[in-house]
């Protein structure tokens, strides 16, 4: 079936949903999601989103820029980092005339809590910055957004997944989707695209990410030619609970909560002495491997405690609602009473599809943009997270840059022209649907999937090195050969789930290769990756952004430039 | 994903088996619903949905449900699990009667398995005008909000549009046109938010036929909702807000 529109947005998150408010009343727009919109994961972030509104104490976005900075390790490029400093203060006060019910303070104000990496005056001690609705900021973010394009008659098609991206000569055209429903192919011509499609950390088996996290968007931009950039940066999240891997906020340690080994010590105070469990999230989640590795594990086992015992029932209940009901709910234990058990949780893809500050995907070393595309959200990289993103700089970067791409491709559809769409543009999608359906082979995709996973927790996970990752690589190609063979069980069309997970995890496979290749050329550890054979960052071979193509038989890396302009790069202690 | 010391020292924990009865619907094979048997092999900490995962993975590759989140945020997977409405992420194997008996949510067209159609769940919803209607001018900054306003409507702003309460509603069931208990439950959400000014028109659309009064206060939605929320009692409050004429 075809579609006209002008533009599309692809994913019903917080970035999809922020950019549509932008292009609904002015142009036709229509989002597609492969959820309902409510599903999506902005949802569960938890703690706050980050802005500089002084609302508590003395404040400047100078700082929070400088903040995302030194977290990032000096990767993020710092123009794109100031802008969204200065613009996360004004979104958060349009959140809020939107309706949004951030928590309060005495006077009646947004209320601010403490977040990793987030200091005053640079760098000296913590800042209450992250403006938070208890602890389902995301929730009421998604909300929020959702109700106002209710209001703003938003066109939504639920339960449709992308699969391709339409190019004409060089000129993004559109999307080609698979009603879930129907099983139907339906081509969306459009003038722009916008992919806020989110991040992959289902690449792994312990991560805070939903099932539907598969990396949709980055994969099928990643299959036509455009590269993927800094797919080596993935964010461990300090505390997850063991072995789930549900993420418990870094707003549990931004309201006092302190993690102690076996020997009950806080050993924090060994890493990081002036920001102690409020380090940023690269830091403390190498902390913790130490300590277990090193046999201060509880028990000696594979997790440390967060402890929150010495805080109020009232202030646990009152600031941390849905921890205190996780932590009941999976683990049986009450929190104000015993320590919760935890371990870093794979969490927050820092690398995606690049893109310029106005979400324009850029196809080169140059920047050059790609006419019609967009991207925002966590299957972007701006990149404004660099090496580790900062707590809450996921709901600013969606904010923000949802925002401006929504801006800029209103601009766009206003300028451009529709190009007449070749024949058989479907022909790729639908083929193969149409090979998955028939698909008899005696591999299944949920052994492949569970391999994948297990094999990325052991090789490419906080601590890696060149025998891993190697490891790793040889693993993949077996792993995509085992993926040729995989037989369906499902041949029917209406919501054939056997074939969506397939075509998942085909996207796994191919994000998954790109991590493995950007990690094992960067020879060097700078935030989230940390190579135990090159323990040192090297800024005089990698102070860039890494950028991997798909290629005949393999992959190609390239770099380019990181935009420095107010921080010089400088070693990094808290 | 750990070496050295701690993997060592990692115990694998026993798993067990658990027996599920599981309501089958295939529209393109043309057979009755019916319920199909399943053995899972499970941890004891794991949740329904890791059970139902199991079938799909090992036993039978076309079971269809939604999931998402696997937390109880994202609202995608309510179903009935020993004939109450529940999210499937949120009820441990260990804690139900075995066999585990599922089935699709009431009150819903089934389109295939557990999963079933929410394009009406999510047109009642939008009825109410779910969303902060105002005339004053925006402030440059925030609007201001006391904690004791910003109290008032907490309970209904954890609403995750699970249907878990709407698909519990009797009155629900024997009249679809009902705006429901997940509708009120946001309508409440907006109506007793200090910033909002649009209660008169809200209160006017719920005073309808099918609005807060199909409610026979049957109290199914308040033990059904996953997120604890007290829904009789924000649907008495609508109803007070009407008769009284006063929010």
């Amino acid at each position: 079936m075809y579609h006209k529109f002008d533009a599309v947005v692809v994913g019903g998150g917080g970035a999809g949903l922020m950019a549509a408010l932008q292009l609904s009343g002015k142009v036709r727009v229509a989002v597609l999601s492969k959820l309902y919109p409510t599903r999506s994961h902005t949802g569960t972030a938890q703690g706050g989103i980050g802005a500089a509104l002084g609302n508590l104490e003395e404040d400047h976005w100078e700082w929070h820029m400088f903040d995302t900075v030194k977290g990032s390790d000096y990767l993020a490029d710092q123009d794109a980092v100031e802008i969204m400093c200065r613009e996360s203060i004004d979104t958060v006060y349009e959140l809020e005339h939107m309706g949004l019910p951030f928590s309060r303070t005495e006077d009646g104000r947004i209320a601010q809590r403490f977040f990793g990496g987030h200091t005053r005056d640079y760098g000296k001690e913590p800042v209450h910055r992250s403006c938070y609705a208890a602890d389902r900021t995301g929730h009421m973010i998604l909300q929020t957004l959702y109700q106002q394009c209710i209001k703003n008659e938003v066109v939504f098609f639920n339960e449709y997944r992308v699969l391709d991206l339409v190019l004409v000569d060089g000129v993004c055209q559109g999307v080609v989707a698979l009603q879930e429903a129907t099983g139907e192919i339906h081509t969306f011509h459009a003038k722009a695209v916008i992919f806020a499609t989110g991040g992959y950390g289902r690449v792994y088996k312990v991560t805070s990410n939903a099932l539907t996290f598969t990396g949709d968007g980055v994969a099928i931009a990643y299959r036509r030619g455009i590269p993927f950039e800094d797919p080596e940066f993935f964010q461990f999240h300090p505390t997850g609970i063991y072995k789930m891997g549900i993420l418990i906020t870094e707003g549990a340690r931004g309201e006092g909560g302190v993690l102690r080994n076996r020997n009950g010590e806080r050993f924090m105070e060994r890493y990081a002495p002036t920001l102690l469990d409020l380090a940023p999230r690269d830091m403390v989640s190498r902390a913790i491997y130490t300590e277990i590795r090193e046999g201060r594990g509880i028990d000696g086992r594979d997790f440390v405690h967060l402890d929150l015992t010495h805080l109020s029932p009232d202030l646990l209940e009152s600031r941390l609602p849905d921890i205190m009901d996780f932590v009941r709910t999976y683990l049986g234990i009450e929190p104000s009473r015993e320590p919760i058990p935890i371990q870093p949780t794979a969490h927050y893809a820092m690398g995606g599809i690049p893109t310029d500050v106005d979400g324009r995907v850029v196809v080169d070393e140059r920047g050059t943009p790609m006419p019609g595309f967009y991207a925002a959200g966590e299957c972007a990289c701006v990149s404004v997270h660099g090496a580790n993103r900062l707590g809450t700089n996921s709901l600013v970067d969606i904010i923000v840059f949802g925002r401006r791409a929504g801006r800029d491709a209103v601009r766009y559809v206003k300028e451009a022209d529709l190009l007449p769409l070749p024949h058989g543009v479907e022909d790729p999608a639908r083929d193969e649907v149409e090979r998955l359906l028939g698909a008899d082979g005696e591999e299944k995709v949920a052994a492949i999937r569970a391999e994948l996973q297990e094999q990325m927790d052991i090789n490419v996970s906080v601590m890696r090195d060149a025998v891993k990752l190697t490891t790793m690589q040889r693993r993949l190609s077996e792993l995509r050969d085992r993926y040729q063979r995989i037989g369906l069980q499902d041949r029917g069309r209406v919501h054939n789930s056997d074939l969506t997970e397939a075509i998942e995890l085909g996207n796994l496979l191919e994000i998954a290769d790109a991590m493995v290749a950007g990690a094992l050329a960067r020879e060097e550890s700078r935030g989230a990756h940390y190579r135990e054979d090159f323990p040192k960052r090297d800024d005089a071979r990698f102070l860039a952004h890494t950028l991997v193509r798909k290629s005949e038989g393999g992959v190609t890396i390239g770099y380019k430039p990181v935009s420095i302009t107010r921080f010089q790069p400088q070693e990094r202690k808290y | 994903m750990w070496g050295g010391a701690g993997r060592r020292h990692s115990r694998r924990i026993a798993t067990m088996h658990v027996a599920l009865k599981i309501l089958r619907y295939d529209p393109e094979k043309g057979v009755k619903p019916h319920f199909v048997d399943y053995v899972a092999e499970v941890e004891p900490t794991d949740r329904v949905l890791d059970a139902l995962n199991y079938v799909k993975w090992h036993l039978d590759g076309s079971l269809t449900y939604r999931r998402s989140c696997a937390h109880g945020i994202c609202g995608s997977d309510a179903m009935r699990i020993n004939g109450r409405n529940r999210l499937a992420c949120k009820v441990l194997v260990k804690d139900v009667r075995q066999p585990i008996t599922v089935e699709p949510l009431l009150g819903f067209r089934v389109i295939k398995d557990l999963l079933v159609d929410m394009d009406h769940f999510f047109e009642l919803y939008a009825s109410i005008k779910p969303y902060l209607i105002t005339h004053s001018p925006e402030p440059e900054k925030e609007r201001l909000q006391s904690i004791e306003e910003r109290e008032r409507f907490d309970d209904t702003t954890k609403c995750i549009l699970c249907a878990a309460c709407t698909g519990s509603c009797p009155p629900f069931w024997g009249n679809p046109q009902f705006v429901g208990p997940a509708a009120l439950v946001n309508a409440h959400r907006f109506i007793f938010d200090s910033r909002d000014e649009g209660a008169a028109e809200r209160l006017e659309i719920l005073s309808q036929r099918d609005g807060v009064w199909r409610c026979r206060t049957v109290f199914n939605c308040t033990e059904a909702c996953p997120r604890g929320i007290k829904v009789t009692l924000a649907i008495e409050q609508i109803k007070r807000a009407i008769l009284y004429n006063k929010v």
